[in-house]
Order: structure tokens, then sequence, then C-alpha cells
């Protein structure tokens, strides 16, 4: 079984190549900061995967129950969720400015238009 | 099989050209990969994916399209190099992963480093069954002031770059806005709304002992007054929570956070120390927590309206295509 025992990592290995390559090959910067986003969830999704214990249950300690997933991934990962949507808005409001002063959102236009200046 | 759906939905994310597609996909991704997390004993984070990354992130992205529109380019060249560098990275990922220990192995090196003395002692020393909430608050109190402070100066970036909607009343939004002409629509509203910063609350006061805390309780409010935004216009919402008051929130928070570690070194412990604020320890740890908890959610209610207010805001510029 231990074939398929590292499903969940490899998976999130396939999410971040998936992210990644949105953000290298896609122009449009609305879709490379999907991909960004992307690529932040794998990381997610490995750091969970590792705090997991077969058998166990969620951190919140209460009588009956012996074994419990490892919290401290929990925390990390938290946080970096609310930062991760804060960083987002900021990728965004310098798209809506860079829409403002180029006319376009497109990576290609934005380099041919800076070439001409 | 929750897997091979975040696979399915990241692909067709990467496959679907219209952007408006893509949000509403990612928006579907963020749930997935939200139950996925609470089937991996996670519930804390997901509940704060469920909202952040399927509420807010599609609201803001919504936002952007608007302002940008919604159609992608065809790409001038073909993808084959990123795609070989994406592969290569994939693939050299999961050669690693050959080398960590299984799945769900109770025996990783994980936990055996301080994972066992959080959960053996945090109830004893704090009071608090949650675990995530003990170890956010109070153990690692450091980082969770280090990235309230990173909220509140992406919130800070947003309102330079973009205003807090202020600048843009020269638009046609003066008159209301929003659906108001939809009854059922503003009936459902009125019905939900209520529940939602109730739920907020709950989630708020609860977190000690089941899952939540001040960072979901922050979104899931702003997501109450984005919600009212949507319905009612961005002239009433602003006559119901003034772009001065949240800015006002959004420092507030942060101030109340970095005032609780000093109030601890005026009392005569460290820096975040909550031991000394009661005489009972326990109890300086509840009030600790408490407040901290408090600050960590204005701060991230603020920001996020004050996000969202600056997105709605922004007037889309003639020349832009729909």
């Amino acid at each position: 079984m231990t074939f398929i025992a590292q499903f969940n990592y490899w998976v999130a290995m396939a999410l971040l190549a998936i992210g990644l390559y949105i953000v290298i090959a896609r122009g449009n910067l609305v879709k490379k900061l999907v991909g960004l986003a992307i690529f932040q969830t794998s990381v997610y999704l490995l750091y969970i995967s590792a705090g997991k214990i077969i058998g166990g249950t969620a951190p919140i300690i209460a009588q009956g129950l012996a074994v419990y997933s490892n919290p401290l991934p929990h925390v990390l990962i938290l946080t970096a969720i609310v930062v991760g949507v804060a960083t987002l808005a900021l990728g965004l409001a310098l798209v809506v400015r860079i829409k403002e002063a180029y006319g376009t959102i497109e990576e290609d236009d934005i380099h041919s238009q800076d070439e001409e200046r | 099989m929750l897997l091979v759906l975040l696979l399915a939905s990241a692909l067709a994310i990467v496959r679907a050209r219209n952007l408006f597609a893509v949000v509403v996909l990612s928006g579907i991704y963020s749930f997935i990969m939200a139950t996925q997390l609470t089937v991996l004993d996670a519930v804390d984070v997901a509940m704060t994916e469920a909202s952040v990354g399927a509420g807010i992130s599609t609201v803001l992205l919504l936002g952007t399209l608007y302002l940008t529109g919604s159609e992608e380019a065809a790409p001038g060249h073909r993808p084959v190099l990123p795609l070989l560098v994406a592969i290569a990275t994939a693939g050299m990922l999961i050669y690693g992963t050959l080398g960590i220990p299984v799945f769900g192995d109770p025996s990783g090196p994980i936990h055996q480093h301080v994972a066992p003395r959080y959960l053996q002692e945090a109830v004893e020393a704090t009071g608090i069954p949650n675990v995530v909430t003990a170890v956010l608050a109070s153990y690692r109190g450091y980082d969770t002031l280090g990235e309230t402070t990173v909220i509140f100066t992406a919130g800070i970036g947003v309102i330079l770059l973009l205003g807090m909607g202020r600048r843009a009343r020269y638009g046609a939004q003066g008159q209301g806005g929003g659906m108001q002409e939809y009854l059922v629509l503003r009936v459902i509203a009125k019905l939900l709304i209520p529940f939602a910063l109730l739920f907020a609350l709950y989630v708020q006061f609860h977190g000690d002992f089941g899952p939540g805390g001040g960072f979901q309780a922050g979104v899931i409010l702003a997501a109450g007054v984005i919600f009212y935004t949507i319905i009612f216009g961005l002239a009433n919402a602003q006559r119901l929570v003034p772009p001065r008051l949240v800015e006002i929130l959004v420092a507030l928070g942060v101030a109340i956070y970095a005032l609780v570690g000093d109030i601890g070194l005026l009392l005569g412990g460290n820096y975040l120390d909550y031991f000394v604020l009661d005489r009972d320890p326990v109890h300086g740890q509840h009030r600790g927590v408490f407040w901290v908890e408090a600050g960590v959610c204005i701060t991230v209610a603020g920001v996020m309206l004050a996000i969202f207010f600056a997105f709605a805001g922004r007037r889309r510029r003639p020349d832009a295509k729909s």
C-alpha cells in the first residue's frame, strides 16, 4: 500500500506544478494571481497532510479522545490563509492601477507599450 | 476522491479562457479544498479557507474583473518551456516525497517535537481546550502579532493604491446602487445578515472551545457587511459603516494586540506574557487570549472591509471592455 500512501503529497505537488505553470505561461495578470493562489493552497495541503495522524481527530481536547492531529501546522496555515488573501488583494489593486495606466492587463501588451516609450 | 476533484478543478482553471469562469472555478476549488482540510482534521483552517478562499477572494476577483474586463487574450506562443519547467518541478518534488514519512504515520518527526507538549500541557496551562487557539494566541503570540501586522500593512497598501471609495463619488453610484430593485434578494438579505453577524460573534467568543477565533470571525463579520453592500449599494453601506470608522478599526486591532503585550511588560512579565495579567495564571491566560483575539478580529474585519470598499468605490474607466 505504500504506492497510494503518499497520494496526498502527490496531489499537493501536482497542484503546485499547475499553479507554477499558470504563473509562467499565462500573460493575463488576473489569471497569474489565480495561479499564484493555487500555488499557495498546494502548500496548505502539504502542511496539513503532514500534520494528520490516521485515526486521530481535530486538536480540540475532549474526554474520551486520545489521539489528536498535530495542531502546529494548523496554526501556521490558518494565519497564512488570511495573509494570503491580504496579499492577493494588494496584487489585485496593482492590477487595477496597471489597467488604468496601460489600458490592458496582458503582459505582452504592457511590454510592447513600454518599449515604444 | 476529493483530491481528484481538486485536481480536476485546478486543470479546468488552466483551460478556461473566460476569466469569469476562472473566478467561479477558483471559488469551487476553494470549497473542495476546505472540505479536504476538514477531512484532514484541520477544522479551524477549513473554516478560514471556506470564508476567505471561497468568499472574500471570489468577491475581490469579481470586483477586479468588473474594472479590467473578463476575456483573456490568446497566447502568442506555445507554452512548451513553462510546461517542461512545471513538470520537472513536480517530478523532483514527488521524488522527494519518497523519502518523507508515510502519510498519517504517528511516529513521524513532526509529531515528536513540540506538538505533544502543546497537546498535553495546553489545557492545564491556558484552560483552552482548542489547542489551535491556545498555540495561536498564547504559545506563538509573537508570530500572530507579526501576521496581524502583515495584514494591517496590506490593508494600508490597498488603501494607498486605490483610495477608500471617497474620491470616487462622481460616478452613478451616488443614488444607492446595488440590487435594491430585486425584492427577493432584499428580503433574504435582511433575513440572513443578522444571523451572519451573530455567527461571527459566536465564532469569535466560542473560539476557545470549538473551531474558530479572531481571524475567522473578522472575515465573517466583513462578509456580512460585504453582502449588505452588494444588495443595498455602496453609498448605503458607507452610511452604515463609514470609511473613517473602517480606517480606525484597521489600526485599532493591531494597537490592542500590541498593548496587551505592553501591559504584560508593565506588570513585570515578558512581552505577551499573559500569566501576569491576573492573580490566577489560568485566568490571566484567558484574559490575554481574549483581548488578543479581539484585536485580531478587529484588524482582520477592518482590513477586509477597507479592501472591499477600495475595490467597490473605484469607477470603471470609459475605455474598459465589459
